[in-house]
């Protein structure tokens, strides 16, 4: 035996059992037993679709949640204006996203002007005469601050859907942001969904909105952009008429708390933070004996009637709460989503489907790998008998792969291994055929097979880059499931290139051996 | 030596048969396109064209007719409501709508409900519901396309790179199809449109540019995508995620076959340069013909234990696999080879001097 033989044949050896090493975990019967102790821990993972559970994703509607900001800059514009005696401004927010402030009173431009550069740096102004003699300003809030904005609002949103999820106690979440204001959202083996989705996707977004006094209904509905008609939750009685712009969100919320007034009877207590207690200060000193109407996730639970300044950072919401709705109203406001988010897509897998997915998968991988085996060994005799050998370690390491990279095996991604094990035999055949050929051409069974890996490999190399090519492809583009299809398809091709070409070669180099040029090989 | 399929002095006139496998293959895509044109487009699954589906067994003694679960879920009004039983499994329904914008709770309770009703209280299982919503369908559609595109695009210019020696060639192609891509974008054109452009440009710069080989294997893929398609159509099948990633993997698939045919070719062009273009290639098609069936065949055989085996949740995809294997076996001998002889390649054509050629 020659030397080079040698170092691939423990080459192959340490790659088998390697292999083995890595692969056993995941197969059936070795968990729970001694076995399993003293080998590495890395099971393959299986995909919700075979493991049954959830899968969500959630997307953040950001059109809503920018606005929504540039309401509440709108309002604290305003609010320091009138702190330095600038009146009447009227903020509104217009669809383009730009701010309108409207200047009666000329004599207030510079002191204006000052608020704006300032306190509202982020804001470019540009400044018309109105027919009237005041002045419009147009200010256009700077995109930096809008992609900041929109950046930060993403990760809270998922740090948020993460705590909740936490709360649950659910096993092993995979939680992660997307493209196009989205948050994949996997949660395995969850039985009760309705429940959990719920509990995620609850907004628990905070506002607080200051009555319009003054304004009819009809005068409302006619100016959208500035006011908003609203009727307060589990009263039936009259409309009340909203600005738009919120004078507080729920991002100042320090702490929220049940409690029980007088009569015994629960509500929540809010705490703001100090920037929030100044707001808040602000708004009710400007405010008092108008409603302020407290909303959460766009209903109205209270409007009381602010009867003073109320300093402190402290505010009730009050309404007909039970304990329990106090409760749970303090569970979702204590973490708040910063921006309301929507169901994009959802898919519940009930684990029986799983095991069958399963079941079915491993079977018809038994069916199609007894076909290939028994065709191997007719077509080719010992020839077929070493394709299979490599074969079969071929399905080991590709297990191996999945287990020790960590990757996720689907119901795709078995179909992907069933695939490959086709495939996989391709490059076998591809040598074999052309063995036969050069033996046809009147070589030695050495130098035909010489001649054979030799030749077949820059090939097989060739055909295998297109479907590799494919497979990148799908796994950029592709989603969960068909993720798992690219990998184990890419897995496949990488490991059998190495099997089909290297180790085949060893079985074949170790049965020519000792062949003299007269006698004839199974092929 | 083992079994042969194919006997090793078989000279099959592969080349002469060139006009009918064309008559056959436009034929295959006329019957193909005909069936899409008439049904409007193909089906979309829930992947594509968003919706809800439920899948519930329900557990009733006797075996149900999918008629009395239609008629029971009737009373449910949700827009497009579809019924359909599942292969191989008893009393198994995926329920269907292309509702998005109701709540999937609220459905599969109603659902549920109104069989239970109908069969006298049996218990429902609901085993699996999916909801997507419109913008992820837009977006998973347009994804899917992109992916294909980027397919077509990488192979060609991976293939008129690495079998013409002609790296430039192929930077050039790319070049070019980036820029009519962007020109196409830039006019506010769809993606189908993009693809389709693509795939024009990509021809005819392999055209130009005299990448036959690239030429060859780009048209023998887009026959075999557009045949599987075709194929889906006729047999009312839903096109969703999992169908790409077949029709993706058919396409790298099919280039094996097609490469292996190419490389003989290629091969045979260097060692026999004095023969005539067209009996290189069948030569080369019939030296490589069993390996093309029998690499083919064995991937057959699995992908059929997949396909009779594997449960309905794989089935489609299964199906797809084995036309798309059929068809590009079939077309990596005759449709891409021909059109290697069709377009005059860079070696001898009939009748010109092979020093030309070394040139070309």
């Amino acid at each position: 035996m020659n030397t080079i033989l040698r170092w691939k044949i423990i080459l192959t050896v340490a790659v088998v059992l390697l292999g083995f090493y890595l692969a056993l975990p995941s197969l059936p019967g070795v968990k729970g037993t001694a076995l399993e102790k003293i080998l590495p821990h890395d099971a393959i993972n299986l995909g919700l679709d075979l493991k049954g559970g959830i899968f969500l994703t959630l997307e953040v509607n950001m059109d809503k949640a920018v606005d929504t900001k540039l309401r509440r800059l709108a309002q604290e514009l305003k609010d320091y204006a009138e702190e330095r005696g600038v009146g009447f401004l009227n903020p509104k927010v217009l669809d383009d996203g730009t701010i309108e402030v409207n200047l009666h009173d000329t004599a207030h431009q510079d002191t204006l002007d000052n608020v704006i550069s300032d306190n509202f740096s982020i804001m470019t102004p540009s400044v018309e005469s109105l027919p009237n003699g005041g002045l419009r300003y147009v200010l256009t809030v700077s995109p930096d601050y809008i992609e900041r904005f929109k950046t930060e609002t993403m990760r809270q949103t998922v740090e948020i859907v993460r705590n909740r999820i936490d709360r649950r106690g659910v096993v092993e979440p995979d939680i992660r942001e997307q493209e196009g204001n989205r948050i994949q959202i996997q949660l395995p083996g969850m039985e009760d969904a309705e429940q959990a989705i719920k509990v995620i996707t609850q907004m628990g977004q905070l506002e607080f909105k200051i009555e319009a006094s003054g304004v009819s209904v009809e005068q409302a509905r006619q100016n959208p952009l500035e006011y908003e008609v609203a009727f307060v939750q589990d009263d039936p009685g009259a409309p009340i008429v909203l600005r738009k712009n919120p004078v507080l969100t729920g991002e100042y919320i320090a702490d929220a708390a049940p409690q029980f007034d007088r009569n015994n009877r629960p509500y929540v207590m809010l705490e703001l933070d100090s920037r929030g207690a100044t707001i808040f200060e602000q708004v009710t000193a400007a405010n008092v004996n108008k409603r302020l109407a407290i909303i959460l996730d766009g209903r109205v639970y209270s409007a009381p009637v602010i009867n003073e300044r109320i300093g402190g950072g402290r505010a009730s919401i009050t309404g007909n709460f039970t304990v329990q709705k106090a409760k749970d109203l303090v569970t979702v406001l204590k973490d708040a989503l910063p921006a309301p988010v929507e169901k994009a897509a959802e898919s519940t897998i009930g684990p029986s489907l799983g095991q069958e997915s399963i079941d079915k998968g491993i079977n018809a991988a038994i069916i199609g790998l007894t076909l290939v085996v028994v065709f191997m060994v007719i077509y080719y005799g010992v020839a077929g008998l070493f394709a299979n050998i490599v074969l079969v370690l071929n399905i080991i390491l590709i297990l191996a792969g999945l287990g020790a990279f960590g990757a996720t095996l689907t119901l795709p991604g078995i179909a992907g291994i069933i695939l490959t094990m086709g495939m996989a035999v391709d490059a076998n055949v591809i040598i074999f055929e052309r063995i036969r050929e050069e033996l046809r051409r009147g070589l030695t069974p050495k130098a035909a097979v010489q001649e054979g890996y030799g030749r077949a490999t820059l090939t097989i190399m060739d055909a295998n880059v297109t479907t590799v090519i494919a497979a990148m492809i799908l796994y950029q583009f592709g989603t969960g499931p068909v993720r798992g299809f690219a990998v184990t398809l890419t897995l496949g091709i990488i490991t059998s290139m190495f099997t089909a070409i290297f180790v085949s070669r060893v079985l074949f180099e170790l049965y020519t051996q000792n062949k003299d040029s007269q006698a004839k090989i199974s092929i | 030596m083992g079994l042969q399929i194919i006997k090793p002095d078989t000279r099959l006139d592969f080349i002469g048969y060139r006009r009918w496998a064309f008559a056959f293959s436009a034929l295959l895509i006329l019957v193909g396109l005909a069936s899409l044109f008439v049904k409007g487009g193909p089906r979309y699954g829930i992947d594509f064209a968003g919706g809800i589906i439920i899948q519930a067994k329900v557990q009733a003694d006797h075996d149900l007719n999918i008629r009395e679960v239609q008629d029971a879920v009737k009373s449910v009004k949700l827009p497009g409501l579809v019924v359909q039983e599942i292969l191989d499994e008893k009393n198994e329904y995926l329920i269907r709508t292309s509702a998005s914008d109701v709540d999937t709770e609220v459905v599969k309770e109603e659902l549920v409900n109104a069989i239970s009703t109908a069969f006298n209280g049996a218990g429902v299982d609901v085993r699996r519901t999916e909801m997507v919503g419109p913008k992820v369908s837009d977006d998973l559609r347009s994804k899917a396309l992109e992916a294909m595109f980027y397919a077509v695009l990488l192979i060609a210019i991976y293939i008129s790179g690495r079998f013409e020696q002609r790296w430039m060639a192929a930077a050039v192609m790319a070049a070019g199809l980036f820029a009519g891509i962007t020109a196409l974008q830039f006019l506010g054109m769809s993606m189908s449109v993009l693809i389709i452009g693509a795939l024009a440009i990509t021809l005819g710069l392999c055209w130009y540019l005299k990448l036959n080989y690239a030429l060859g294997a780009v048209a023998a893929l887009v026959h075999d995508v557009m045949i599987t398609v075709g194929v889906f159509s006729l047999l009312d099948k839903e096109f969703d995620l999992t169908i790409i990633a077949a029709l993706l993997t058919i396409i790298g698939y099919s280039l094996n076959d097609t490469i292996i045919v190419f490389d003989r070719i290629r091969e045979n062009v260097k060692g026999r340069s004095g023969d005539k273009l067209k009996s290189i290639i069948n030569l080369s098609v019939n030296q490589t013909l069993s390996r093309t069936i029998l690499t083919s065949g064995t991937t057959l055989l699995v992908v059929f234990a997949l396909f009779a085996f594997g449960g309905s949740a794989i089935h489609d995809f299964a199906l797809a696999m084995l036309v798309g294997i059929g068809i590009g076996t079939y077309s990596s001998i005759f449709v891409a080879s021909p059109i290697l002889l069709g377009f005059g390649p860079s070696v001898p054509t009939d009748g010109e001097a092979p020093s030309k050629a070394v040139k070309a």
